[in-house]
């Protein structure tokens, strides 16, 4: 982990409210493999404290780069839609554990199940399964056709099933709808998006083997504040924890209670 | 005796500067990314009796230059915290500052009785304060002859000192001080956070899980160092100053209101690293302006130690 002054290096608006930045620094050599996070403080402001949370979505170590993905949605987001390209972010990171993408198997399919903002760390994690030759396909949910975004680089490296809650674009419905629809096999999955999605997820295909990856408000995004804690499933006197930010943000299939 | 050292009862510091209960851990995270035998102290997260998860999520939400907060004094409790929490700490060179809480006057006593007796731990902390835990905590701050029982209670069973952390959520600080003191506190923290809410818009009822939250961050500062500035023209109790500590420059203003030593606690959600670069910080100033000891930058009139 480190706190450094990252370079932004581009910067546009991929879809509605939703932004894609690629940074330049030294801590892109120490991430870990795909879904770990960066602790990012909102640039030009000093009132604001936390640092926001958001997920790698793409990496290259060789040039020292990465890209974030993030929805400007509050504050801290829409002032960081603001920086100018060339300009320097107070960026803490990588932070947390992210996809297991390495344990999978060869031979395995591995179905990328993402919802809106969660999209982006699965697209690391879709590069890094494709290098090891792993067969994958991916669902991407959206609430509408405006707020799509990755449908193209994901077809790049399998199918890709596009659901919208509007039905505005793809299959009309939930990402369950479009996995049931089109009858997806799969032998693992990995999934990352708002909660009832996940819970969704996790209730229809009970016995599946995967991953999900939480989203939470964070403070310190170390393991300190313990501002971002959830109840582990096999919690028995309602005491068992893991935290989101260094437990996580990526757990093992049915680990904790959504 | 350097510049920046400074002695108070229980602990000894080579600088003023702790990070707060709360904001730290037991330093096992933050311990990671720098040598704690860096810091003043380092003050750890409230011990109850038994385990405590806390509120349920979300559990912080930021405001404007401050940031609320109801964790609920998630704890791994007395049991985890002597066997697990404390032993890596006490191999090191820093005083430990413990915190401690509890629903009853009972779970006080056995939590300050156990902890005083580790040899770990140079001083207590009372959390009379915690405004976010149904039961306990902050009803002993606010409460004058309660507060004065318990510190009573809790300094007959300590084998270090007791420190009392004081709450700004009572109309009057003073007169909470004014007992503690009588009924034999070795000093006093101060502030905790400050009660407070946010509505989300979204959903038009309040963010916190817990509804109600304790301010902190630069926010707070100001009511701190008024708080800090009372006690010390009515106490030569040691102070040891919180509430919104950011730079060297806040640091230097809780020790011109009349703190002894000060704790570091949000900032340390903003940087990790903090701690140390106030230090550094603050003896480059200390250089600079040539001053013997940190207490000289006082004004005379202020310095009743």
């Amino acid at each position: 982990m480190k706190k450094e002054n990252m370079i932004i290096t581009t910067h546009r608006r991929i879809a509605r409210d939703v932004y894609e930045m690629e940074l330049e620094g030294d801590l892109v050599q120490e991430t870990a493999g795909p879904g770990q996070f960066l602790h990012i403080l909102p640039p030009l402001s000093d009132s604001m404290l936390l640092r926001r949370p958001i997920s790698i979505c793409k990496t290259d170590k060789k040039n020292s780069r990465l890209t974030i993905v993030y929805r400007a949605e509050g504050k801290g987001t829409n002032q960081l839609a603001l920086a100018p390209v060339e300009s320097r972010l107070d960026v803490m990171g990588p932070l947390g554990n992210g996809f297991p993408a390495a344990d999978v198997p060869a031979g395995e399919h591995v179905l990328l199940t993402g919802g809106g903002i969660g999209v982006p760390p699965l697209y690391d994690t879709a590069c890094n399964l494709r290098e090891k030759g792993i067969e994958l396909t991916t669902v991407l949910g959206f609430s509408d056709k405006g707020a799509v975004f990755y449908e193209e680089p994901f077809r790049e490296l399998g199918d890709v099933y596009v659901a919208t809650e509007d039905g505005s674009y793809g299959t009309a419905g939930f990402v369950t709808d479009a996995i049931a629809g089109e009858n997806l096999f799969f032998d693992r999955i990995f999934a990352c998006g708002p909660v009832p999605m996940l819970k969704a997820l996790e209730t229809a295909y009970p016995k599946a083997r995967g991953s999900i990856s939480l989203e939470e408000r964070m403070g310190c995004g170390l393991g300190v504040c313990l501002a971002c804690v959830c109840h582990s499933r096999e919690d028995t006197d309602g005491t068992d924890y893991r935290k989101i930010c260094s437990d996580g943000p990526v757990f093992s299939w049915g680990e904790v209670l959504l | 005796m350097s510049r920046m050292s400074v002695s108070l009862p229980g602990l000894e510091m080579k600088n003023p500067v702790m990070p707060a209960s709360g904001c730290f851990g037991f330093g096992e995270e933050i311990g990671a990314l720098y040598d704690l035998d860096e810091l003043g102290a380092v003050a750890l997260k409230a011990t109850t009796l038994e385990p405590r998860y806390g509120n349920e999520t979300p559990r912080v939400a930021e405001t404007a230059s401050g940031m609320l907060n109801a964790i609920g004094l998630q704890n791994p409790g007395l049991k985890k915290v002597i066997s697990e929490k404390l032993p890596p700490l006490a191999s090191r060179d820093v005083p430990l500052l413990a915190n401690i809480a509890g629903s009853t006057m009972e779970d006080y006593e056995a939590v300050a009785d156990a902890l005083s007796s580790t040899g770990a731990v140079g001083a207590l902390e009372l959390n009379i304060s915690c405004p976010n835990v149904k039961q306990g905590g902050i009803a002993f701050g606010t409460d004058p002859a309660l507060a004065a029982e318990l510190t009573e209670r809790v300094k007959a069973v300590s084998n270090v000192p007791v420190y009392v952390k004081l709450s700004p959520n009572t109309s009057d600080i003073t007169r909470i001080a004014e007992v503690v003191e009588k009924a034999g506190a070795d000093g006093l923290t101060l502030i905790n956070t400050l009660t407070g809410m946010k509505i989300d818009r979204k959903t038009g009822r309040p963010l916190l899980a817990n509804q109600a939250g304790g301010l902190s961050g630069p926010a707070v500062k100001p009511v701190a160092i008024r708080m800090v500035h009372a006690l010390r023209q009515q106490t030569t109790l040691p102070i040891i100053g919180m509430g919104g500590i950011m730079e060297a420059e806040d640091i230097i203003e809780f020790i011109m209101a009349g703190a002894d030593a000060v704790a570091v606690g949000t900032a340390n959600f903003t940087n990790p690293f903090i701690c140390p670069e106030l230090i550094a910080e603050l003896d480059g100033i200390l250089e600079n302006e040539q001053v013997d000891h940190l207490y000289d930058l006082r004004a005379e009139e202020a310095g009743v130690r």
